[in-house]
């Protein structure tokens, strides 16, 4: 399958893919490592009369400790991050999701800017970012934004991140002693979850992100309020479905998902800690 | 456009569409055919080749995006007629049936081993999850990685 042709742009810098973006409007598709958007344009899901790419930005590739929060390069890879000293000693859990991304080729790939801004309800990061609490920075032609992430996820890939917009960073909170727990659950390996739920516990509260059970990454919010109230990992997860509209397909039906999201996020939390 | 890049050792510049993808580049204007297209949809793995030293799916690449880099493919790992150790191992532990997933399988174990030098079988079973066998003939892949990386995988 070859995509449709396009007209291939390079941005050098930040400042320069923001130019471009500008300059080309909404015939641009932004181009990172390209292991959501190359598949896309393969099935022609997609047809960008522009690509461009920012895959050879350095600038926003990194991991550095920033006080309270670590600060993610929207263009590190998956693999950087899966192997980041860092990320897996003070936010274990994004590191433990990253890991379970694809394969390793694609996790050479990828990156973690690109898989937020792609907005796949299916993916493993965003439950974990979620669960985090993690906070997106967007650069646009009105400058630079804030985004928590209960409000970067808008619809079925749909998120904050306009048409002239570059996400730049992804602040997630330091909790190196925090519980946590990735739940993946899938048929055959490297396949995306069926469902999934990340699940952060903190003290006395916790965090529950979950994978493919709605039109979007979401959070269990019942789930986080019971153990907040001091419900227990079985009694709280008893609510991870609720008011979620999960996808049905060949996989799974709507109450075979609603069945897993339960059962994992009771897993998840047990083995969290909470 | 001219997309430029070193292939195995050898510098190649060719003229493509910017739609043109890394593993077509290689096998239909570079006429390196080693490399094989299996799903096409980053899945099964037959077409795993090194960009800048590690594993990447050339279905899933732009040639572009390899531009000014270094790619290996299958074509590039013997040393003239004396085949790498996983070239080595692969035939040694008859790790092939058909042999189409051989490639990429060998592509792709080399760089696990790159990351992971000395490997777990769980490892090794593991660092291959995205390659395919259709003729389901893991067990001598996973036994020939392991004699590659000189270990028996903690068997022992």
């Amino acid at each position: 399958m070859i995509p449709a042709a396009f007209d291939y742009v390079r941005a050098e810098s930040a400042g320069h893919a923001l130019e471009l973006l500008a300059e080309h409007g909404d015939e641009a598709k932004l181009l990172a490592g390209g292991h959501s958007l190359i598949p896309l344009m393969k099935f022609r899901l997609a047809a960008p009369a522009v690509v461009l790419d920012i895959g050879r930005i350095t600038e926003l590739s990194y991991v550095r400790d920033a006080g309270d929060h670590l600060a993610i390069g929207a263009l590190t890879r998956h693999r950087d991050i899966e192997i980041s000293e860092l990320v897996g000693s003070q936010a274990g859990l994004l590191a433990a999701a990253t890991s379970k991304v694809g394969d390793p080729q694609v996790r050479h790939r990828g990156t973690i800017g690109g898989a937020l801004a792609h907005g796949d309800p299916a993916s493993d990061v965003p439950a974990a970012l979620l669960a985090l609490r993690a906070t997106m920075i967007v650069d646009g032609p009105d400058g630079q934004r804030e985004v928590s992430s209960d409000d970067f996820f808008t619809g079925f890939l749909e998120t904050a991140v306009g048409e002239q917009d570059l996400l730049t960073e992804i602040r997630v909170p330091k909790v190196p002693d925090a519980g946590w727990s990735f739940q993946k659950f899938n048929r055959r390996a490297q396949d995306w979850a069926i469902v999934g739920a990340a699940v952060l516990v903190n003290g006395g509260s916790c965090g529950v992100g979950l994978v493919n059970m709605d039109s979007r990454p979401v959070r269990a919010a019942g789930v986080e309020s019971a153990i907040a109230g001091g419900a227990d990992a079985a009694a709280a997860a008893a609510s991870a479905a609720d008011g979620l509209e999960p996808p049905a397909d060949l996989n799974a039906g709507v109450e075979y998902r609603q069945h897993l999201a339960r059962v994992l996020t009771r897993r998840g939390l047990e083995e969290a800690g909470a | 456009m001219q997309v430029s890049m070193m292939i195995n050792g050898t510098s190649v510049s060719l003229d493509v569409e910017p739609r043109t993808l890394l593993v077509h580049y290689l096998r239909d204007h570079a006429g390196l055919t080693g490399t094989n297209v299996g799903c096409d949809t980053s899945s099964c793995g037959a077409c795993t080749v090194h960009l800048d030293g590690e594993a990447v799916k050339s279905c899933t690449v732009l040639a572009v995006q390899a531009d000014d880099r270094e790619v290996t493919t299958i074509e590039g790992l013997a040393d003239g007629d004396v085949l790498h150790p996983m070239q080595q191992a692969f035939h040694e532990c008859h790790a092939l049936q058909c042999g189409y997933c051989t490639p990429g399988m060998i592509m792709a174990a080399v760089s696990l081993l790159d990351e992971v030098p000395n490997p777990t079988e769980a490892d090794v079973r593991e660092g291959l999850e995205g390659n395919l066998c259709r003729c389901t003939g893991y067990h001598n892949i996973v036994k020939a990685v392991l004699s590659a990386a000189g270990g028996d995988g903690g068997a022992s």
